[in-house]
């Protein structure tokens, strides 16, 4: 399959700089301290976050900072084929860790003591950048349960096709075994890498540049997320106002 | 815009899903004109974002005005010959075509971007499927054929209205009458190819470039014959062979004898068996090359003779015929069929057989009492059709097509003996007569014997060296057009003024070594212009010998990526005829700036080994360097040299050391089980002027010729374990594979009655055998058993590491565990690309781009390096065979010669002082006399009616050469 055409437009109709298009909304869920729903094309996820609250096992809980604990599980129905995964399955787990990691940096912890973050991920609908779009998700939640962070954390992934850095890869280029795909999590305001993650072989002499891409690509995340986010308290300050 | 395809599909596993894909519609896609007014456009443009290489005054005809053309699918797919040609330009291509097409022939569709590419074509891609203007979404019930001609139109009266303020109109060009229609309802601009060509009228050939005209020319056919039977359609074929009732391959034609064909294949039991095709009617329509579905007929019909030879190229007759036979020649035809056939008896005795008696192909056994199966071709999976280098015989014009310059119909001969005769329509019948073509078949209908065709262009008259040459060039797929602007703006900018750099070349930095101090030398021979390697050898305090094989750094000229290494990998390797030879790389290259010629700084790739006295490996080191070639010798000059007593300089002790450690080194070699084979080579003596040939010798080999083999192959093999261990899953090796033993089974049993066996257990063992098997009596005897045993081998190929296991690495030929060219960067693009694999290894810093790591793309770069390195061998053997026919033009030589293989009607002689092989018939081509040797069965033997005269495998004879059509005649 021809993943970006000579002409520049990639199998989806997309040039090779441009995201996918991206709704998301905060405050989705009634019983959660803090919740939305996320899309980036086709990938759709939906999260609860509940805490700051008391550690579940006493063992585990820190003196002087909060813990994060990160669940995530994928629809039997995401992908037009049905699969079913266990609990176990060792691919949601390191997808939960890496979303763990990323936020223990950017969550303001020692805020926290002796208390825990739950952070629930649902992915309802896949179609390649998984990780990206529950970072971005998880972010938008936390802001949502108002869980002090040094900042927004945006993620996004950038390939390289033909000797292109390609923007945000949607489920068939990701599963090209020839397009290397790298995810990057940033802090916006700083510029700060959080999370920068890829499985597959890249020369470095071509990293800076799909590199560059992906930042680029989370700074226009970044004002989308502000602008769920901005959604959202004008929102409330309505019902308050009422 | 955003919509959702969404449609239902089915999985590998058989479920059907539903799939739904992302579909971004844009409103910024331009038009491709250059000069477009409108807004999006020239944004686009101010952006450079869009190419948009349509002129503002294309072609103007008095029809359409000034107008683009805008080829349908199927417009571009038939007449792709006649859109190559430079005169089509302003072209729009729309992305629904693109897709089409690229799902119906890959081929057209790689063709088609390349004309996109050139810039001076001005052809223009217009992406009508992302556009929002012009995507349509498919209405219920309509096909996606339908659909797709229905998103032409609208994308084609899109453009109209767009291009309106500039007056220049699409023209739609299509075959398809209901999209004629439609289009011209749709108040687009349409018409059929054959009517566009008018615009062209200075060019009257174009339209005996169209292809798939329907020829309706039975006047030379049966009118009893039905008819070649129906193909299955291709989901019957894939049920039946996922039924396991059918089996696929691809056929291939043998080349003595062009109605007998065969696939190899793997059957239910898991080993791979041949299946014979045999006669016309049970190719069905299927040519060489193509990829069959085949149905083993039933076991009454299966083979037990060998094969016979064909060479008549008149076979209206061979046929099999449900009717009455001709009269004219009706005798031989039914001999012929005979033959053809085989035991597989006439397609009558088939077509009239129950179809329950098939049999299935698991009931294929090994058991040699049933004989060979065979079977008929019921559906072909994937056309390979290529274009064809053809001849028109004089003979086949009719008069009348002579005079006028009328539409004839004309039959003309491939030149590949297995393609079947193509019929051509074409105007120019009278002209073309007795020339060399090159033509293209479009398709072969059930009613017509032959495939239908059309002319793509004269190459010249027949007989014409330069015609053959280019011939057999074209035959073989060589690519010899001259290299092309792009790349030669990848040349060095300095040309030959290039001098080394210590700054720019890296040595000041360490990366590259100085070795200029060396006594370096290169022994080729005479005339060798470009040269690869030097050598060199050094007495070390210890006792030991520093030994360096030095190899032109292409790798530093030609960057990966660039248009040079595209074309270079393209090309894959020099091609070497007679006369002259297709470069890999342009000469600037190749001659001069990598050819490691004495007295100047040359850059090198060094492998520098420490050799105790025994020649036994103690270090052994890589890096790039730079020398300074202190001589070029000849073999003959340096084994001048080493005979010498009286010379003691550096160069001589030198080459004197490396003799002798070669001798060590290939006494190991040997006692290892290297095989030593033999091919029967030549070289002509050519005229200055004419380059015609006046004399033939058998090449010969020096002591130094095997001198610099041996350290060629040592420094393979040393690369060879370098890179496997840095890049285990993608590097580039070369394997020989163990033949199989019963390859032999027919050499074996030749040679019993004069009581020698060959062991084939392992290659020691075939080394001794082949050593011992002398006749006193003939001293070319052994010689000529090597000749025969090399031809049971398997070829050697290259391949990528991580495709197979270690067990499999093995170089059976030179009995090595692991092997690979590394030596000559100049003329084969494997050693390019072993170059950087070494380099990679050797220095982390080296850049390379991701192809030296990605295996896919290393294993498709193997097929291609192994197709060009077969045509390019057989292309030099086609040459030799060119240039013998013009040696033995008008001359009649009596030669003794071998027999080398027995077929039913005749056998094939070899004559080892001109390196030549020919068949030798036991009836004279137009004679209906029974032939005069018969063939018995039981020793394998053509004996004479009164026994008194048998001809065997290995028998000396006395052959008549002469020159004409049929190369050899008997005596």
């Amino acid at each position: 399959m021809e993943l970006l055409s000579p002409e520049g437009l990639r199998v989806d109709g997309r040039r090779a700089n441009e995201l996918r298009r991206i709704l998301c909304r905060a405050s989705v869920l009634n019983t959660a301290d803090g919740s939305a729903y996320y899309e980036q094309g086709n990938t759709k996820v939906l999260v609860a976050v509940y805490g700051p609250r008391e550690s579940r096992i006493r063992s585990q809980s820190q003196h002087d900072h909060a813990i994060v604990n990160v669940e995530f599980n994928i629809a039997p129905f995401s992908t037009s084929e049905r699969r079913k995964r266990s609990k176990g399955d060792k691919r949601l787990l390191e997808i939960a860790s890496f979303v763990r990691q990323t936020f223990e940096g950017a969550i303001q912890r020692s805020v926290y003591p002796r208390s825990q973050i739950d952070i629930y991920l649902h992915l309802l609908q896949h179609d390649g950048g998984t990780l990206e779009t529950c970072i971005n998700a998880a972010t938008l939640a936390l802001v949502d349960a108002g869980i002090s962070m040094d900042d927004y954390v945006c993620a996004c992934t950038a390939g390289f096709i033909d000797e292109t850095p390609v923007l945000d890869l949607n489920g068939a280029e990701e599963s090209s075994i020839e397009t290397p795909d790298l995810t990057v999590a940033i802090l916006p305001r700083s510029g700060n890498i959080a999370l920068l993650q890829m499985e597959s072989k890249l020369h470095s002499s071509k990293l800076e540049g799909v590199l560059e891409l992906a930042a680029e690509g989370c700074k226009h995340i970044h004002r989308k997320l502000d602008e769920a986010v901005l959604a959202a308290a004008n929102d409330l300050a309505e019902k308050l106002s009422h | 815009m955003l919509r959702n395809k969404s449609f239902v599909k089915r999985t590998r596993k058989g479920n059907v899903v539903r799939t739904v894909k992302e579909h971004y519609l844009r409103d910024d896609i331009v038009c491709g004109l250059e000069s477009c007014q409108h807004a999006t456009c020239a944004q686009a443009r101010s952006d450079a974002a869009q190419a948009a290489p349509l002129s503002a005054t294309p072609r103007d005809s008095t029809t359409w005005g000034p107008h683009y053309l805008l080829p349908d699918t199927n417009a571009l797919v038939n007449q792709i010959d006649i859109f190559e040609r430079p005169i089509i330009n302003d072209v729009v291509v729309l992305s629904t075509v693109l897709d089409e097409l690229r799902a119906l022939s890959i081929a057209t569709y790689n063709r088609v971007r390349a004309i996109v590419r050139d810039p001076a074509r001005r052809w223009f891609v217009f992406s009508n499927e992302h556009h929002r203007a012009t995507f349509v979404e498919r209405a219920a019930g309509e096909s996606p054929n339908d659909r797709n001609d229905r998103a032409i139109r609208v994308a084609a009266r899109w453009l109209r209205a767009h291009l309106e303020p500039a007056a220049v109109r699409p023209v739609l060009v299509t075959n398809d009458e209901g999209n004629l229609r439609a289009a011209k309802a749709d108040g687009v601009d349409a018409c059929r190819m054959d009517e566009y060509l008018r615009v062209y009228s200075e060019h009257p050939e174009l339209l005996d470039m169209m292809g798939n005209v329907s020829i309706t020319d039975r006047s030379a056919e049966d009118p009893a014959w039905a008819g070649y039977p129906e193909h299955l359609s291709a989901v019957q074929v894939q049920a039946g062979l996922k039924g396991g009732l059918l089996l696929q391959g691809t056929l291939q034609i043998a080349p003595y004898n062009y109605l007998e064909g065969s696939i190899y294949t793997a059957f239910p039991d898991g080993k791979d068996r041949r299946v014979l095709v045999v006669g016309r009617e049970h190719m069905n329509r299927a040519v060489q090359g193509d990829r069959v579905a085949v149905q083993i007929l039933p076991k009454s019909q299966w083979r037990r003779a060998p094969s016979a030879a064909l060479v008549d190229e008149d076979e209206d007759a061979v046929v099999p015929k449900t009717g009455v036979e001709k009269e004219s020649d009706g005798g031989q035809a039914a001999k012929r069929t005979r033959l053809a056939d085989g035991s597989a008896g006439s397609a009558a005795a088939e077509d009239s057989a129950d179809e329950s008696e098939f049999a299935k192909p698991s009931d294929v056994t090994d058991d040699p009492s049933e004989g060979e199966p065979t079977g008929r071709v019921v559906g072909v999976i994937r056309r390979n059709w290529r274009s064809y280098c053809a001849f028109l015989d004089p003979n086949y014009v009719a008069k009348g097509a002579r005079a006028s310059n009328a539409p004839a119909t004309v039959s003309v001969l491939a030149m590949d003996r297995r393609i079947p005769k193509i019929k051509i329509r074409t105007r120019q019948a009278a002209t073309l007569a007795g020339q060399r073509l090159v033509v293209a078949i479009d398709a072969w209908p059930r009613e017509s014997r032959y495939p239908h065709g059309h002319f793509v262009r004269a190459l010249g008259s027949a007989g014409d060296k330069g015609t053959e040459t280019e011939v057999l060039l074209l035959e073989h797929d060589v690519p010899f057009q001259p290299f092309t602007q792009n790349v030669r703006a990848d040349l060095p900018a300095e040309g030959d003024q290039w001098l080394f750099d210590a700054e720019r070349d890296q040595v000041a930095s360490g990366k590259r070594r100085d070795l200029r101090a060396l006594n370096v030398c290169s022994i080729d021979p005479p005339g060798c212009t470009d040269i690869d390697d030097a050598l060199h050898a050094v007495e070390l305090p210890n006792g030991n010998f520093q030994v360096g094989v030095h190899i032109a750094d292409v790798t530093s000229f030609v960057k990966p990526g660039t248009a040079m290494d595209i074309e270079a990998a393209h090309r894959s390797t020099t091609v070497y005829l007679v006369d002259r030879r297709i470069d890999m790389l342009p000469e600037l290259l190749g001659s001069n700036l990598c050819s490691l010629m004495s007295g100047i700084e040359r850059l090198a790739f060094s492998c520098v080994w420490e050799l105790d006295r025994d020649a036994n490996i103690v270090d052994v080191t890589f890096h790039k360097s730079v020398i300074h070639s202190k001589a070029s010798l000849t073999y003959d000059e340096a084994q001048a040299r080493i005979d010498d007593p009286t010379q003691t300089d550096p160069i001589t002790t030198s080459i004197r050391n490396l003799n002798m450690l070669a001798k060590k080194l290939r006494r190991r070699r040997m006692d290892a089980g290297a095989l030593t084979l033999s091919s029967p080579e030549v070289r002509f003596r050519l005229e200055n002027d004419s380059q015609d040939p006046v004399d033939v010798e058998m090449k010969a080999l020096k002591e130094t010729n095997a001198l610099v083999e041996e350290f060629m192959l040592l420094a393979n093999i040393s690369v060879a374990a370098k890179i496997y261990e840095h890049f285990p899953d993608s590097a580039l090796l070369r394997r020989h594979p163990e033949p199989p033993a019963q390859s032999f089974d027919n050499l074996q049993h030749a040679l019993q009655p004069l009581g020698i066996q060959l062991e084939t257990g392992s290659s020691l063992a075939l080394a001794r055998s082949l050593d011992r098997a002398v006749l006193p009596a003939d001293p070319y005897f052994n010689n000529l058993l090597r000749i025969l045993t090399t031809r049971c081998m398997m070829q050697a190929q290259y391949f990528c590491s991580g495709t197979l296991t270690p067990d499999e690495f093995r170089h059976y030929g030179l009995a090595t565990r692991i092997y690979t060219h590394f030596t000559s960067p100049i003329r084969r693009y494997a050693d390019v690309m072993v170059h950087r694999l070494l380099h990679a290894s050797i220095d982390r810093d080296a850049l390379h781009g991701p192809e030296l790591t990605d295996k896919t793309k290393m294993n498709e770069q193997c097929d291609v390096l192994n197709h060009r390195h077969r045509m390019a061998q057989q292309a030099g053997r086609a040459s030799v065979e060119l240039y013998t026919n013009l040696f033995f033009k008008g001359k009649t030589v009596e030669e003794p010669g071998y027999v080398t293989q027995i077929l039913q009607n005749g056998f094939s002689v070899l004559i080892p002082s001109y390196g030549i092989e020919g068949v030798v018939y036991t009836t004279a081509k137009d004679s209906q006399a029974p032939a005069a040797l018969e063939y018995v069965k039981s020793d394998n033997a053509l004996v004479s009616a009164d026994a008194s005269q048998s001809i065997r495998l290995f028998q000396r004879v006395r052959v008549m050469l002469q020159v004409d059509d049929k190369p050899v005649s008997a005596n």
